[in-house]
């Protein structure tokens, strides 16, 4: 071996240019590439929701028509799924993953560089489809057949990009599984690892094993349009039923895939602004595992009112309702945690307590759904739309942008402007209630989703709705300028940042150097 | 943590074949879409796409072979791919298992609903009432119009004996490589190769019959099945002998030491990853 080589290989910085972002394996600028994708995709997916929430704000057809309307709540939700959401977590994987266990990189890092450069180009295949002859994608982002079978030409193209995602996903998370399974510093047990270590190691088995079932899912939607196959076609002894079946055996643990890894970073948060260790970090970790497990049999209560053996109603009810017990848990040990402590209310804080609050709303709508003869009633509704709005928004979102605001200082080295990101905060967490509460009303009554028109009776309601979401929207460019702003400058950080900031991230410099951890500190 | 404290793991400096990677992809993949919508331009941009895939894989794997034939590796990257591999494999197990799920599905449950069980009785009443065939079934509609069962003998038995007989040539090589005996694992290799385009050559001559007999990839839900299924796994071994091929031939040029050799191994827990898919294939598809 060129020793020599290598080591200058190790201490080398950045190459210059467009290419060093193009070919670079480096955890840290990868994460950096993945999180700004994540936010151009949150504005692109947003102003799809605008749209959305412009058509509703009252009664009638005004702005769009429902086709393209139908092509927005399809889009919206694929962006914010596979484009926001997901990326967004990875990038914060990439760029604190290697940190927090103390290794030199991520364990592939050329695979690394390829999970982040497949994402661009499949998202440019899929937006692309809105200007196809038929339009884009309009029968929902669960694709339901026969109706999604009627897309034009856009059909194959949406399928393959979904084929790109998924292969990115995998090798996002395969590469975590190895980072974590072999990078660990020497000393670092799996049970002293932190806890965003923990969720998404587990959001990554979750990855690994459901990203091919939706790929096979999506693949026999292709033969049956294209190649004459009977999967989802009664009449040659399918049934479309099937595809709901294969396709949530994904969808329900990609839920889980949306929020375990926001869960880990409040239960970084909370703890840091708490002046506290974590409360109950065993169990935090089991209950992550059991959400995990019993995501894979839960599947069909997205499912209940299409026609299903009673016994199959009540096993889902009752596994779904099971999923309360560890959530429960979590909750409960988030606010243990504060419960004493020495609490300061800092911006990340501040997103990290909205979320637990409402993420709770969302986690107990979830439980008035899992119930099957109640969601015979609310089945297809916007009370459906309120809740997993509740848990994606001022869940998954939250968790993100408070990840976002710990580690700011940290990646920059300055520190972001700390009224800003307090008015950011509290527009966001006015709005997002402006917003999404008032659907759990017109849901109850009856409202149903994905259509462009309702009747008068839920006017009212709606251009609340519409107001909180434009709101919501224009208030997360406060964000923008925010981020903006602290990488250009600000008061300088210190190494430790927080005062009450416990983990092998806050022992590097602020910003960290562009290769952390060539020798592996050793945790006692 | 298979290292000491203080040591070095390699990272490369730069990669520039991903990049490539996701334009062949995109390429390869908007073209076929493309070419599904039967715009003439969607076949040569498919091609070309394929090519540029192609000559990335050449590329990539070639710049990871030399760097592993200089040394760059120690037993610390080597877990990470070890890692790696398996959990691709895993991957792609659930990709089998969502085929997998739709045969239990559709001989569980779609077709003796279409038929009257519980509570399709009424559906079966007024819309299929003259259904009454069990699997295996080309549905209510009669698909493709043909009833050809495809039977476990003569051909898929031989084919699982062929794999089976593949997975221990393999395992024979896999110990000639242990004690550096250099001639029985090019051996070895080169039987397994053979065994595995044979079985591939001979799952050809099985979908001529079929298709000859009018059982094709149209004929509903058991002809979905039953070419989907067999399809892709064909395609996996396809792939598997071609990277045993790969290992053949690096074989020959001298690489892997009897400690150090696993890109062999990779490829070899894919080929018993095929041959495991394949008994499930023998059971549920040709037997049961």
């Amino acid at each position: 071996m060129n020793a020599a080589a290598t080591e200058a290989d190790h201490h080398h910085g950045p190459a210059p240019g467009l290419m060093r972002w193009v070919t670079t394996t480096n955890h840290k600028d990868i994460g950096t590439l993945y999180l700004w994708f994540s936010l151009i995709m949150f504005f692109i997916g947003g102003l799809m929701a605008l749209i959305i929430r412009s058509e509703l704000f009252q009664p009638g057809l005004q702005i769009v028509d429902p086709h393209f309307f139908n092509q927005m709540t399809t889009m919206h939700a694929l962006i914010m799924i596979f484009g926001v959401v997901m990326p967004a977590f990875v990038g914060l994987a990439n760029w604190m993953l290697p940190i927090m266990i103390g290794a030199p990189d991520m364990a592939l890092p050329r695979m690394n560089n390829w999970s982040f450069w497949i994402l661009p180009f499949g998202f440019g295949i899929m937006l692309s489809t809105l200007f196809m002859d038929g339009g884009g994608p309009s029968a929902g982002w669960t694709l339901y057949p026969p109706l999604s079978l009627q897309t034009g030409d856009a059909f194959p193209y949406l399928i393959f990009s979904i084929h790109m995602l998924g292969v990115s996903s995998i090798m996002g998370a395969i590469n975590i599984v190895a980072t974590i399974m072999n990078l660990r510093a020497p000393g670092m047990t799996f049970m002293k690892m932190p806890l965003f270590v923990w969720t998404w190691f587990i959001t990554a088995y979750l990855l690994i094993a459901v990203m091919p079932v939706l790929a096979g899912a999506v693949t026999m939607l292709l033969t049956d349009k294209f190649f004459g196959t009977s999967f989802f076609n009664a009449a040659g002894g399918g049934d479309p039923v099937m595809f709901q079946h294969i396709f949530w055996f994904f969808g329900h643990p990609e839920v889980y895939i949306l929020i375990l890894p926001s869960f880990g970073l409040v239960s970084e948060i909370i703890p840091t602004f708490s002046r506290k260790r974590l409360f109950g970090y065993s169990s935090m970790v089991y209950a992550t595992a059991s959400i995990a497990f019993l995501s894979f049999i839960v599947w069909a209560h997205h499912m209940f009112t299409v026609g299903m053996p009673l016994t199959g109603e009540l096993f889902f009810m009752f596994t779904t309702m099971l999923i309360a017990v560890p959530t429960g848990v979590k909750v409960f040990n988030w606010i243990s945690t504060m419960w004493r402590g020495a609490m300061t209310f800092e911006t990340p804080m501040l997103f990290a307590l909205g979320f637990v609050v409402m993420f709770t709303i969302g986690g107990f709508s979830g439980l008035m759904l899992a119930m099957t003869p109640i969601d015979f009633q609310y089945h297809d509704t916007y009370f459906v739309v309120a809740h997993f709005h509740y848990v994606l928004v001022p869940g998954a979102i939250f968790g993100i942008v408070a990840g976002v605001y710990y580690w700011l200082p940290k990646w920059t080295g300055n520190m972001y402007n700390e009224t800003l990101g307090k008015v950011h905060f509290w527009t966001s967490t006015v709005f997002v209630n402006i917003l999404f509460f008032p659907m759990h009303f017109v849901g109850l009554a009856g409202m149903p989703r994905r259509i462009p028109d309702y009747a008068v009776q839920f006017a009212d309601f709606n251009a609340i709705a519409t107001v909180g979401a434009f709101g919501f929207g224009f208030s997360q460019i406060l964000l923008l300028v925010l981020v903006i702003k602290c990488i250009r400058g600000g008061e300088k950080a210190t190494d430790q940042v927080w005062e009450g900031a416990q983990g092998l991230e806050w022992t590097l410099s602020s910003p960290p150097p562009y290769h952390s951890f060539s020798v592996q500190p050793v945790i006692k | 943590m298979a290292q000491a404290a203080g040591n070095h793991y390699y990272v490369p400096e730069v990669a520039k074949w991903p990049i490539l990677g996701s334009i062949g992809l995109t390429l390869l993949l908007g073209g076929f879409s493309s070419y599904l919508n039967e715009n003439p331009i969607g076949m040569p941009i498919m091609l070309s796409g394929f090519a540029v895939v192609i000559f990335m894989m050449f590329g990539w794997f070639g710049e990871v072979i030399r760097e592993s034939e200089r040394g760059a590796y120690s037993k610390w990257e080597d877990k990470s791919f070890r890692l790696g591999m398996s959990w691709f494999i895993f991957s792609e197990v659930m990709f089998f298992a969502a085929f997998f799920g739709a045969l239990y599905y559709a001989r569980e449950f779609s077709v003796p609903w279409l038929l009257g069980e519980g509570a399709g009785a009424e559906t079966h009443h007024q819309l299929w009432s003259g259904y009454t065939e069990m699997w295996p079934t080309n549905g209510p509609a009669d698909m493709g119009e043909s009833d050809f069962h495809m039977g476990w003998w003569p051909l898929p038995f031989i084919n699982t004996v062929i794999l089976l007989t593949s997975g221990l040539t393999l395992t024979w090589a896999h110990h000639a490589i242990k004690v550096n005996d250099r001639k029985k694992l090019i051996i070895g290799l080169a039987l397994t190769v053979a065994l595995g385009f044979i079985f591939v050559y001979l799952q050809a001559v099985e979908y001529q019959e079929a298709y000859h007999e009018g059982m094709k990839l149209t004929s509903g839900i058991y002809g979905s099945t039953f070419f989907m299924l067999t399809g892709f796994h064909g395609l996996h071994v396809s792939l598997g002998a071609i990277m045993l091929l790969v290992m053949l031939i690096r074989s020959i040029k001298g690489h892997f030491t009897p400690e150090r050799h696993f890109a062999f191994e990779a490829a070899a827990w894919y080929w018993h990853f095929v041959d495991v898919v394949w008994l499930g294939l023998f059971i549920f598809v040709y037997i049961l």
